[in-house]
């Protein structure tokens, strides 16, 4: 016992963590915890894997493995192989874009299309030059004369009366300084500014077209709206729609909003009405009825009318997502407008609707989706956009009884372009989102 | 008493019109009227002029005009020789079969598939995201040309139910799922079947009143009942009894092979199913969004908070967290319906005969008379929607929070 004392257990290294099971982490904890954690979910992981499986061993064979890229028509097709008969789209690929317009101008509508690119860029990234904006303003007239060709004087009428109108709202009111005040002046100005621009549309245009093209004849070769056709005349439709619902959305949404009960009940009826009844009919009367409401002897390109039916109808679903946003902004917003002395259009421009805008990106890319993809509709009154070429397509004698190819075909360019919004959204949605709420 | 006398009145003056806050909306209203109203006689006129020049008027009497036009698939009793407003109703009663039949399909679809997608299983909530994705972004149109195409091209003939190795129908050989349509059996109501059915009235109506007693009782006494349980007892047993004391009443007629093709039962066409599938399918996708982010919408506390109080999870489901997404997800949901009741005016495109099929389709060709036929096809539409959107807003207005 003397001198003997029991020696403590002393740890002379530290001992290394062991690594966890195996069953917890890697792929196998992880396969463990998302795909077989009970009967039930092994089940359901077990189902869609075979599910995954058997879609992949019918479409992967018939797509990419047996499919066939040259053949002159369906029978040549089945000889060499029994997939996908792939050599419809690569003989009538020009066909789905450019419908039947004439092959020797197809630089135009390429062109066009080109240029759309730049005439948006300021409108989506604020890094691009805003001397931009006026070349965006301009384009509509420029992509018009460029696809449906015919003198240049004509667009640059057009022009030209939103000059006189834009010239008048802005020398007007400095003439009549101290006679008039200053606000009735501005008024009186804006009315002349718009009247002017009117009659210059209905009176001059023509004459101004006519002199031009007498001393300086510019003009591309007139290509008629039946040739129009394929992808072309969806995206036309479509940017068109677009380019035309979201301003005239957002009048109508503060309308909506609106004290004055005259103009907001005029708003609200025109909402609900385009609201309830189905795109289709509103092609019908583009198709039928709007002649009927315009002076007699008026020629009125159909294509234009469905334009104008699109734009209003994605206007009032616009107006609507626009209204959420201006509903979800608190009350405050608009009390602190007003106690800064903002008057009722400063603050919205600067106040509300920049925040309202901003809230309802996901709602307004929706409704853009919506309208790309409503633009199918036009085949019910007879405009030949990518499905209303399918019809000429079967009919063909070499591609009697081609189905799913054409449709798979139509089907992954508009997921594309849908798509592709979709993701551009969020992508705002998260440089937008200035961490607030 | 009061001392405040009139203010100082000032004269009124013109200008007022323009910078009196009080006068000017007065002002701006007036104007707006009248460009509006000048805007609708210039358009008013100008089609009373066109209608002149062609030697049209306005005139709804063709509805009552024999009609010359078969529609294939019909509910009501309807053939060539009777009304453009008969051809009417019978296309607007295909529309409701069509979209209240989509309706239903494309909630469960929608359902299922929006808590799927929320599910911790990686590979079906990714096969659900793919199915949302591909369905919002290619046109409904399209899904419905396809869908139809894969009832006429991939299901099998008619032909291939008859001879030596036949195939059989599904249920005991009572359906038929065919490429020129669904045959499914028919009901067949004998006599007596009246009774069955008020007895099955008066059970919803007791189910109902049970309900409301067992919640009553609870209020007073704390005790819980089985409502569940009770209720799908009474809605089952007396009917069952009375189906059973009448002598079956009611029957299936179940469609048969006659020649070349199937005789007795109901005959769904290639077109309605296609229709029917592909809106499903496709507002479906809609629905799953909707539906996910209603849940999602509901805060994590909340559900914590019932398990707090002792809440078991169905419970927790039941009476905290569902109330609450429904909330969220039933305004959205109501106006997919809307939608789908819309977009079935798509089945002019594959020939199914709905209100826009009939009214703005072969009896607009055949009488000429474009402006009366889309003004009531619209009139019916736009009907049918501020219907369901005026029901809508008084159900929101029943479920909103009240805040201060």
């Amino acid at each position: 016992m003397a001198g003997e004392k029991p020696v403590a257990f002393v740890a002379e290294r530290q001992i290394p963590p062991s690594p966890p099971p195996v069953r917890t982490g890697g792929a196998l904890g992880w396969a463990r915890d998302n795909l077989f954690s009970g009967v039930f979910n092994s089940v359901a992981t077990l189902l869609s894997l075979a599910f995954v499986a058997y879609i992949l061993a019918m479409v992967v064979p018939w797509l990419f493995l047996d499919s066939v890229w040259n053949a002159s028509s369906l029978q040549g097709c089945r000889q060499v192989d029994d997939g996908a008969c792939l050599a419809v789209i690569n003989e009538r690929f020009l066909q789905f874009v450019f419908g039947f317009y004439p092959e020797e101008l197809r630089w135009r509508p390429i062109l066009a299309f080109v240029l759309l690119f730049v005439a948006i860029w300021p409108a989506l990234f604020s890094s691009a030059p805003r001397k931009l904006l006026i070349f965006s303003a301009l384009y509509p007239l420029l992509a018009y004369w460029l696809i449906w060709g015919g003198s240049l004087w004509g667009p640059v009428g057009a022009v030209v009366g939103i000059a006189i109108g834009w010239a008048c709202i802005r020398f007007l009111p400095p003439l009549v300084r101290g006679r008039l005040d200053e606000g009735l002046a501005f008024l009186a100005a804006v009315g002349a500014g718009i009247l002017a621009t009117a009659l210059w549309w209905l009176f001059c245009v023509i004459a101004f077209e006519d002199a031009l093209s007498a001393v300086l004849a510019i003009g591309l070769e007139p290509v008629e709206s039946a040739r129009l056709g394929g992808f072309l005349l969806s995206t036309i439709i479509g940017v068109s729609g677009i380019a035309g619902s979201l301003p005239i959305g957002i009048v109508l949404a503060l309308g909506r909003q609106s004290n004055l009960i005259l103009i907001k009940a005029v708003c609200v009826g025109f909402i609900e009405f385009i609201r309830g009844v189905p795109l289709i009919t509103l092609l019908f009367v583009a198709w039928l009825l709007l002649s009927y409401f315009l002076p007699p002897g008026t020629e009125f390109d159909l294509i234009l009318r469905v334009v104008i039916m699109v734009t209003a109808f994605a206007s009032a679903y616009m107006a609507e997502v626009i209204r959420g946003g201006l509903a979800g902004l608190p009350a405050g917003q608009y009390e602190a407008a007003d106690s800064l002395g903002l008057d009722y259009w400063k603050s919205m421009r600067l106040i509300i609707l920049p925040q309202a805008l901003k809230i309802s990106i996901p709602g307004i890319v929706n409704t853009f989706i919506g309208l790309f993809k409503d633009t199918t509709l036009v085949i019910i009154i007879g405009l030949l956009d990518p499905v209303g070429l399918l019809q000429p397509i079967r009919a063909d004698q070499n591609w009697n009884g081609i189905v799913w190819e054409l449709y798979g075909f139509i089907a992954l360019f508009f997921f594309i372009f849908c798509f592709a919004m979709s993701r551009y959204s969020m992508y705002l949605e998260r440089n937008l989102d200035v961490g607030h709420r | 008493m009061s001392t405040t006398g009139q203010p100082h009145a000032e004269p009124f003056r013109v200008s007022q019109l323009l910078y009196d806050t009080r006068y000017r909306s007065y002002t701006i209203q007036i104007f707006a009227l009248f460009v509006i109203m000048l805007a609708f006689a210039w358009a008013i006129d100008n089609a009373v002029r066109n209608l002149e020049a062609l030697g049209k008027d306005i005139d709804f009497g063709f509805i009552f005009e024999t009609s010359a036009y078969d529609i294939n698939q019909h509910l009501l009793d309807y053939d060539s020789t009777s009304t453009h407003g008969r051809a009417a109703l019978v296309g607007i009663i295909n529309t409701t079969l069509v979209a209240i039949m989509g309706c239903i399909t494309a909630t469960i679809i929608g359902v299922l598939a929006g808590v799927l997608r929320l599910s911790r299983n990686w590979v079906v909530a990714r096969l659900m995201t793919v199915y949302i994705e591909a369905f919002r972004n290619i046109p409904v149109l399209i899904w419905i040309l396809f869908t139809v195409a894969i009832v006429n091209e991939v299901l099998p003939g008619v032909r291939s139910f008859r001879g030596e190795d036949a195939m059989s129908g599904l249920f005991f050989d009572s359906v038929f799922i065919t490429n020129r349509g669904f045959y499914i059996p028919a009901p067949v109501f004998e006599a007596g079947s009246t009774a069955v059915g008020v007895v099955l009235a008066l059970s919803i109506a007791a189910a109902w009143y049970f309900g409301r007693w067992a919640r009553a009782r609870q209020a007073t006494t704390g005790r819980i009942l089985p409502v569940f349980w009770a209720r799908l007892a009474i809605l089952i047993v007396p009917v069952l009894l009375a189906f059973f004391a009448m002598g079956s009443p009611v029957s299936l007629e179940v469609p048969a092979l006659k020649g070349f093709n199937f005789k007795g039962g109901i005959y769904m066409r290639d077109s309605l199913i296609g229709l029917w599938l592909a809106l499903s399918v496709y507002t479906g996708a809609f629905i799953a969004e909707i539906v996910r982010a209603g849940i999602l919408a509901i805060s994590r506390g909340q559900t914590e908070a019932a398990y707090a109080l002792g809440l078991r999870p169905g419970r927790t489901m039941s009476l905290v967290v569902l109330p609450q997404a429904l909330r969220v997800i039933v305004p959205p949901l109501i106006s997919q319906f809307l939608n789908l009741t819309k977009n079935s005016s798509l089945a002019i495109a594959v020939g199914y005969m709905d209100a826009t099929g009939t009214l703005g389709g072969i009896t607009l060709n055949q009488t000429g008379r474009e402006m009366e036929c889309i003004l009531l096809l619209m009139a019916f539409y736009l009907a049918a929607s501020l219907t369901i959107s005026a029901g809508m807003n008084a159900y929101n207005r029943s479920v909103r929070l009240k805040e201060r």
